[in-house]
């Protein structure tokens, strides 16, 4: 069971992290405002963890206008949905090994 | 918590998020079920109509066309503003935001087969194609379920395919348009409702 652990993943250590990317795995992009009821956390909160998922290229942003207020989307990567798939396979296996 | 459980939480929550994000969960069972009520009650006032025009011959068919038109229009408002209000009560309930990506994107799903259809059956009363009125309803109806089953609860999916059913073989029994019609949208939406109902909603 060794390997499993290993294969989980500490980015998504975080609760909000690991609703970003569930959310971004189905759909193609989601703003700001939408993930933040989505995962319902503050501004700042959800700021951080997305900056974080940036940094380590997990997501990308694109940024536009709607008229003249600023809308954010988010986006998975190629390299954010392989690190997930893998998190989440090692969680279920983790759950089948173990009963 | 154990390691376990915590896995199986954590699974959840991405599942949970997963649905959340991408179809629209809070359609409610009374919904359907008081769709179902507004339809039977519509068919019972067109029953009512039919029976003046044929018994009493007070109103011509052109005003009993207008009439049902009338019917129709009205029960479809009726039945739509007592959906909306079930599923905004859940929403509130379940603490999702009524209007959201989800929402819009099952509307969208939903109302183009139902708006192409109703050019089509407003073409067939033009026509006085009265016998394809009814399984024209059912057909589009039954299309828009299938297609919409992407963006909410799945099992809508079924209804879509009765109404599609029911549609199709009252093409062939024309005489008994006004059964198949308050059967597919009075009857099946009351026990979709009561299903749904029953699943997601009994506490």
């Amino acid at each position: 069971m060794g390997n499993t652990i290993e294969h989980l993943n500490k980015t998504f250590d975080s609760r909000v992290r690991l609703g970003i990317m569930s959310t971004l795995m189905v759909n193609e992009e989601i703003n700001f405002n939408t993930l933040k009821e989505l995962v319902g956390v503050t501004d700042g909160n959800l700021a951080s963890h997305l900056k974080a998922l940036e940094d380590i290229q997990y997501i990308k942003v694109k940024k536009g206008f709607i008229g003249r207020k600023t809308n954010t989307n988010y986006m998975i990567t190629k390299a954010g949905e392989k690190a997930f798939k893998i998190h989440v396979d090692a969680l279920e296996k983790m759950i089948r090994g173990m009963n | 918590m154990d390691v376990q459980s915590r896995n199986l939480a954590e699974l959840r929550h991405i599942k949970n998020m997963m649905e959340r994000s991408s179809r629209f969960i809070s359609l409610s069972g009374f919904s359907g079920i008081s769709a179902g009520i507004c339809a039977l009650i519509g068919a019972w006032l067109a029953v009512q109509s039919i029976a003046v025009y044929v018994h009493e011959k007070t109103i011509t068919a052109d005003q009993l066309v207008a009439k049902l038109v009338l019917i129709a229009g009205s029960i479809f408002i009726a039945a739509l503003i007592c959906a909306f209000i079930f599923t905004y009560i859940r929403t509130r309930k379940q603490g999702i935001p009524m209007w959201s990506a989800t929402t819009y994107r099952m509307l969208a799903n939903l109302s183009i087969p139902l708006i192409a259809g109703g050019f089509f059956v407003l073409r067939l009363i033009v026509l006085k194609e009265y016998q394809l009125v009814a399984p024209a309803c059912l057909i589009f109806y039954g299309l828009a379920l299938t297609s919409v089953a992407k963006y909410t609860l799945g099992e809508i999916r079924y209804l879509g395919y009765f109404e599609l059913l029911l549609g199709i073989v009252n093409l062939w029994i024309p005489g008994y348009s006004i059964i198949f019609w308050s059967i597919g949208f009075g009857v099946l939406h009351i026990i979709y409702g009561y299903i749904m109902w029953w699943k997601y909603e009994r506490a």
